[in-house]
């Protein structure tokens, strides 16, 4: 019970806070777009020249911060990696490509839907059928393979890029790209915005809130467990932008959005399918780097390699929709998921083997 | 020499697969599994005792061990 009451109570927050950081200044329904967010990141390095879209995140940065920390506190902190590190940096340009052709992470579907934006509710099946065509290999053995215990030094990589992160974002020094226009250039003040990410961060290392966990648990266990907390998100921030006049239904002209339903489908597609082969949604990736597992940080580079990519080569959706060649990668990357899913699989597991843990 | 189910280093939910298959096979009994990171074994408590099952934990050194019966 105090289980499901904390993972409802951090849904809850993430769902206030995304409310009150657009009121506050960030780009309407993008309260947290973790892959929006890494892509702003990537652009604000000068790995994009999206002008728009250039700007390093706090939220970003407080997410492995919180989760750094509080994985410490409790004594979960662990320098892990080493399992299929190539899959793990595919998986994750593969999840941006499908993020940044629908143009949100799950969780920004989630604060869409609550802000009214039905292309959103078009995502959401596409999203669904992603994570069971992942739940297809996972039942048949799928598997990128055991990580090991590794040097501290790579479990403690990505809290300290984070921190890096966060003194160029202070200092700003001239080589960093701040947006001066577009939704890059619209902020949260910054306590407001690292504040939220270090909460979520806690929340989230703490109660494994995980959007793709949520459709993924249902599917396989029929465990509601993560979806209270996915379910959570909704309810208060839809409640929280009816009360503050965010709540605007339809589907045209909503911000930072196209009307492409076939894209937002399969864009969101791609984004399910690679999150359960990555094991964790976009948000997932960074509490797990915050918690030492250079794995995890390696999906997150492929993010920041894949929303490069997707923008350099003027592949991302916009709100003029999908570009042809835009809607090729789509294609593209939902078969070269096909492929990564079937060379992974291990027919030949079983559940229980000999007992050799005591010879070790 | 005794079977276990063997989830050390793996990433969730594979611990929770293989548990639920190892539990499944077994009906009745006790069933050994082994973990490394406090996630799968938070999830695969969960999923045993959703299943009907009592699980016993011993922590040794960074891994955990689960003692599963019914």
């Amino acid at each position: 019970m105090r289980d499901r009451l904390s993972i409802i109570f951090a849904g809850a927050v993430v769902g206030l806070l995304a409310v009150i950081l657009v009121l506050q200044g960030n780009p309407a329904n993008m309260g947290f777009c973790v892959a929006c967010f890494i892509r702003d990141i990537a652009g604000g390095l000068g790995l994009h020249r999206a002008g728009v879209v250039q700007f390093l995140r706090p939220e970003i940065i407080g997410l492995v911060l919180g989760a750094f920390v509080t994985a410490l506190y409790v004594r979960e902190f662990k320098s892990t990696g080493g399992s299929s590190p190539l899959m793990r940096f595919l998986l994750g340009m593969l999840m941006m490509t499908g993020a940044l052709i629908f143009l949100g992470c799950p969780l920004r579907m989630i604060l869409r839907l609550a802000g009214g934006d039905w292309n959103a509710l078009v995502a959401l099946p596409g999203y669904v059928l992603g994570v069971w065509f992942g739940t297809l290999f996972l039942k048949k053995g799928f598997t990128l393979g055991r990580s090991q215990e590794q040097t501290a030094v790579n479990g403690y990589a990505g809290p300290f890029i984070a921190a890096v992160l966060l003194i160029l974002l202070v200092t700003a020094p001239a080589f960093i790209f701040f947006s001066e226009e577009g939704p890059g250039s619209m902020a949260a003040p910054l306590f407001l915005t690292l504040g939220a990410g270090l909460l979520v961060g806690i929340l989230a290392q703490r109660t494994r809130l995980c959007t793709m966990g949520a459709i993924r648990d249902l599917i396989l266990f029929k465990d509601y467990h993560l979806f209270l907390g996915f379910a959570a998100i909704f309810v208060v921030a839809l409640v929280g932008n009816l009360f503050t006049g965010q709540f605007i239904p339809g589907f045209e002209d909503q911000p930072v959005a196209h009307v492409s339903s076939l894209w937002n489908f399969l864009g969101m597609t791609v984004v399910g399918f690679a999150a359960v082969l990555a094991g964790g949604c976009p948000m997932r990736q960074l509490i797990l780097t915050g918690e030492g597992q250079s794995d995890a940080l390696l999906t997150v580079f492929g993010m920041g390699t894949g929303a490069a990519f997707m923008h350099n080569f003027g592949l991302a959706g916009s709100p003029a929709g999908v570009s042809p060649a835009g809607q090729w990668i789509a294609i593209i990357s939902l078969a070269l998921l096909f492929i990564i899913g079937i060379s992974n699989v291990n027919l030949h597991r079983k559940a229980k083997t000999k007992d050799y843990s005591k010879a070790s | 020499m005794s079977e276990l189910v063997d989830c050390r280093g793996l990433s969730c939910p594979e611990p929770v697969m293989l548990a639920r298959q190892a539990l499944q096979e077994t009906g009745n009994g006790t069933v050994q599994v082994v973990v490394s990171n406090a996630v799968a074994l938070d999830n695969v408590t969960r999923a045993a005792n959703q299943m009907g099952w009592q699980v016993s934990v011993e922590e040794e050194g960074e891994e955990f061990k689960l003692s599963i019966k019914k």
